[in-house]
């Protein structure tokens, strides 16, 4: 099955580039599905077997290349499948429209390239090949960005590419580090021998801060509000979505499969934290003073991600498994209940942007009369983002401020509350125009059922994982395959 | 079937459902979202009232609950204080969806107003039946997103500010709540309704978190409740439409507040306990001030409905005063005061409604002569305006008695000053307003806006009419079993602080 989630999205990304017109939509889709269902049995095969690990082609480390899948990755696989299989469905019905029917030629094949090796970086066991996935994902996100060909859009995706480039040379500087040292890439061997010396230390640094780069975290943040606010709607989600998500993902085994304890020390798992605190208010207060819907939507998730770096003080800090087991899941949690709505989020601003043919929020009168649908997805993707119950970003936050208050740094309580009131006010401000009437606009483009849908599905999925929260922390705590020092993961 | 289960479900389904089939009419099928509303509104008022009769003669307990996997469950579970507020809230809401009918005859956007409205009661109603602290806090926030869009209904500008106004605060005491809840959880563990006193087995060392994790609570419930200085919100949200006002003041917004700072004393610290901790005595300060100040705020104000607003300040702030008294006359009378104050000022609030509809009046000095041409609405908001000041025997009288006897009871003499004071102010208020009524010569002629066969279309009449008469009887017939004193009695005995 992990096989398949890999080769499905390559094949089609060839097979799209060699077929033109609807032939390419049908394919496109038809590999969307087939990727999406491979997820979900995937993930039901892990949460009922608990993790594997298998090498392609039956060649075993150091010869071949190593897979691993436990609860960790299938909750990655299972959130891009989602996201991917709607987002797909909504770019067919985005892209038949005049203008952007070239476009489509570009979007299926790179954005099955993307789908693949997003895929493929979640099961990686090795770090070597972590850094020729993360390439892979770079360039073909790089060229999503720069899909649109305005002037603002290349700016932006060179930009973009150029940051992700110097963060993938740190990186493998990081990995020759280690290799020289240790000489072994596999993520598991490697954990038995890393003993916290010098050279450890510095592939630690490294590593961490090309995967920083990657992932937005403030204060390299810079690039990110501009190549996800240019991009074409379908483009943005999955940039805001996925992403950003696999170079966390692949932080995390950083952090604890290669490292643990033995290297990271709490001194940089209090600066990681200190900078995500800084990123949430930061992020969150540029939501807030945006005029243009897409930058407040991308603002947005420079603050989010935020979030996501309280885990390294709350796990490597604190000394109770029990509430670092907490911190951990709640962090995972909101990766993807963030990952869900904030693709909802984009998908419904390209519906707004579409119909009502600005992308100025005061602009935007009476969009609840106008496209209910698109407003009621926007206020439920906005819920589950601001944290309010019973939605997952709930689940998220509750686990969060838990963990923060049972570990005794207080000072990082100050994200999930301060965030939350932030969050509240851009979501407000866009909301609001809902109910600012206004007679003179007369109505204006049609949104398609499918564009309406799919965004609003990915709007309910974020508030439904609220309510099956025991699955997920299921997958993180009992269904993990590596080792949290102090701490129980199995 | 098990009802014990299904009933709870049912109580909330039957305004949920309603609100979310209402959502996609048309705006001009009138008559069957007019149907819908009454047909969810009446069968939610027929099962509570199978719920009183199960729970009260039958002994059954009404029990939802399941697990969340957070550490906690999500429970709703019935007693005596949810039946009441269960009971106040169904009714209310049947009555106030005629009003509101009839009220926004041929007004735009109807299908959106009586969606969030169905979905604003079911928070109430989930709100009554929480059964710990984490439940409540869901669908205490709930109760805000879904009242926000029936602030800002009219969609001018003013309303848009206020909508924003009531959002900043609102929200922020969501966040504080929810620091607090989360806190409590983590040094406590689930805290079901039930198990009150587990908080007292903490050892002495915990007892300045608890103390710090109270004050958050309560400023968390207070921004709702409107205890100064947490009440700006509230005389700022009066540009939604009567109805809408007439719910948040009687049943919804502020009472939700009020209710939740009954729920953390009692049923989550134990008032003995909180007692103990030292906690009650200022937050008694805190609502004597609160009364004291809204009703000198009143005094000033010249919009009826601003002035009805920050009576109810000081109004909603007795029940905080009578929860903060260890004294179990003053337990009652803080109960009793929850369902009185709510059948008085909706009545008021659709007496201000029917002013203005009916011959485009706002302002108190505009009222003068009303009577003779509304007699009806103006013998209600008399009624209403002496049960609020305390007359014997209206509603209010008895929920003040109550109170003045547990401060005495309770070695807080200072109190009795605060109820004078304040029955003293509201006199100063509401009797200008009847006096206009009544007494003074009409200044200019009235334009009809709404003509009918009364002296307002029934649907507007009718409400005020049953309200105003349940106010006279809850005061009348205070003695007996099942009047609203009578279940404050029972829930106080249950509680344990009734003799």
């Amino acid at each position: 099955m992990p096989e398949l989630l890999i080769l499905v999205p390559f094949t089609g990304a060839l097979l799209c580039f060699l077929f033109p017109g609807h032939i390419r939509d049908v394919i496109g889709l038809l590999c969307a599905v087939l990727t999406f269902v491979a997820s979900i049995i995937l993930t039901g095969n892990i949460y009922q077997n608990g993790p594997i690990r298998l090498n392609l082609g039956g060649w075993k480390e150091p010869l071949g290349i190593g897979m691993c899948v436990d609860g960790l990755s299938v909750l990655f696989i299972f959130l891009t499948g989602i996201v991917g299989l709607l987002v797909s469905l909504y770019s067919v019905s985005f892209f038949s429209k005049a203008n952007n029917q070239s476009l489509a030629k570009h979007f299926w094949p790179l954005w099955l390239f993307l789908w693949g090796s997003l895929n493929s970086i979640f099961f990686v066991s090795d770090i070597f090949n972590a850094y020729v996935v993360m390439e892979l994902i770079s360039i073909s996100a790089a060229a999503l960005a720069a899909l649109s060909g305005t002037n603002a859009s290349l700016i932006a995706a060179l930009r973009y590419f150029l940051l992700a480039m110097a963060g993938s040379m740190a990186f493998l500087l990081g990995v020759g580090f280690l290799y020289a040292q240790t000489g072994t890439l596999d993520m598991y061997l490697l954990g038995a021998v890393t003993d916290g010396g010098p050279l450890m230390a510095m592939a630690l640094g490294l590593m961490t801060v090309g995967l920083i780069m990657k992932t937005a975290l403030f204060p390299f943040h810079f690039w990110l509000p501009p190549a996800h606010g240019e991009a074409p709607a379908p483009v943005s989600a999955v940039l805001s979505a996925l992403v950003i998500k696999g170079s966390f993902y692949l932080l995390l085994r950083i952090w604890c499969t290669v490292f643990q304890d033995t290297t990271a020390s709490p001194q940089t798992a209090t600066l990681l934290g200190l900078l995500g605190l800084t990123g949430v208010i930061w992020g969150s207060y540029q939501a807030i003073i945006q005029n243009r819907l897409k930058l407040i939507i991308a603002y947005s998730s420079v603050g989010q991600v935020g979030y996501l770096f309280l885990l390294f003080p709350l796990v490597f800090i604190t000394l109770d498994p029990a509430w670092k087991i907490e911190a951990w899941t709640a962090c995972v949690f909101q990766t993807i209940s963030h990952g869900l709505a904030k693709a909802a989020l984009f998908l419904a601003a390209g519906n707004l942007i579409h119909a009502t043919g600005t992308e100025n929020l005061k602009s935007m009168r009476n969009i609840a009369d106008r496209l209910p649908m698109t407003t009621f997805t926007l206020a439920l993707a906005g819920v589950s983002l601001m944290g309010l119950p019973p939605s997952g970003g709930f689940v998220a936050k509750w686990m969060l401020l838990q963990s923060i208050l049972a570990s005794g740094q207080w000072w990082l309580a100050a994200a999930p509350i301060l965030g939350g009131l932030l969050t509240a006010a851009y979501i407000f401000r866009i909301l609001s125009q809902a109910f600012v009437s206004d007679d003179q606009i007369s109505c204006c483009g049609h949104v398609s059922f499918v564009m309406e849908k799919s965004a609003l599905l990915l709007a309910i999925f974020s508030i439904l994982i609220g309510f099956r929260s025991k699955e997920v922390i299921f997958l993180l705590s009992e269904q993990v395959y590596f080792v949290i020092q102090g701490g129980i993961i199995p | 079937m098990n009802l014990n289960f299904w009933l709870p479900v049912l109580m909330l389904s039957s305004s949920f459902f309603t609100g979310l089939i209402i959502f996609f009419l048309k705006e001009t099928s009138t008559r069957l979202r007019t149907a819908l509303n009454l047909t969810g509104a009446v069968f939610k008022v027929v099962a509570v009232h199978y719920m009183a009769y199960r729970l009260l003669v039958l002994d059954h307990i009404h029990q939802v609950s399941f697990s969340m996997g957070l550490g906690f469950d999500f429970v709703l579970r019935v007693d005596f204080l949810s039946l009441m507020f269960l009971a106040l809230s169904s009714n209310l809401w049947l009555v106030t969806t005629l009003y509101a009918v009839g009220y926004l005859e041929g007004s735009p956007n109807r299908s959106r107003f009586f969606g969030f409205f169905s979905l604003c009661v079911t928070a109430c109603t989930g709100i009554a039946m929480a059964g710990n602290l984490i439940s409540f806090f869901i669908f205490y926030e709930f109760l805000t997103l879904v009242t926000y869009p029936l602030v800002v209904h009219r969609e001018t500008k003013v309303a848009l500010e206020a909508g924003r106004t009531y959002l900043w605060y609102t929200i922020l005491g969501g966040v504080l709540l929810f620091l607090g809840v989360v806190w409590l959880q983590v040094i406590a563990g689930p805290l079901e309704f039930v198990d009150t006193g587990a908080l007292e087995a903490l050892g002495p060392d915990q007892h300045n978190i608890l103390r710090v994790i109270f004050l958050i609570l309560i400023m968390g419930l207070g921004v709702k409740a409107a205890l100064v200085p947490l009440h700006g919100w509230l005389p700022v949200a009066m540009v939604a439409p009567a109805p809408v006002s007439a719910l948040l003041h009687a049943v919804a917004v502020v009472k939700a507040g009020a209710f939740g700072i009954v729920r953390v004393i009692f049923d989550v610290f134990g008032r003995d306990f909180a007692g103990f901790l030292g906690l009650l005595g200022p937050l008694a300060v805190a609502a004597s001030i609160t009364i004291i100040f809204g009703s000198l705020r009143a005094l000033s104000q010249s919009d009826l409905k601003k002035r009805l607003a920050y009576s109810t300040v000081s109004q909603v702030s007795y029940i905080t005063l009578g929860a903060a008294v260890i004294a179990s006359f003053s337990t009652v009378g803080a109960i009793v005061h929850l369902v009185h104050q709510g059948i008085m000022k909706i009545t008021l609030f659709f007496c201000a409604g029917n002013f203005a509809e009916t011959l485009g009046l706002h302002n108190v000095r505009d009222l003068r002569g009303v009577g003779r041409r509304m007699p009806i609405t103006a013998i209600t908001f008399t009624v209403a305006a002496f049960g609020m000041i305390g007359v014997p025997p209206l509603a209010g009288f008895v929920s003040k008695w109550y109170l003045g006897l547990g401060s005495l009871d309770g070695g807080s003499g200072w109190i009795i000053g605060i109820l004078v004071a304040s029955s003293l102010l509201n006199a100063a208020y509401f009797l200008p307003v009847i006096n206009a009524l009544w007494f003074e010569t009409p200044a200019k002629e009235w334009k009809t806006l709404r003509p009918s066969r009364f002296e307002t279309p029934w649907m507007l009449l009718v409400p005020p009419i049953f309200t105003a008469g349940t106010a006279l009887l809850a005061g009348l017939f205070a003695e007996w079993t099942w009047s609203p004193l009578g279940l404050a009695r029972q829930i106080a005995f249950g509680m344990g602080v009734y003799p």
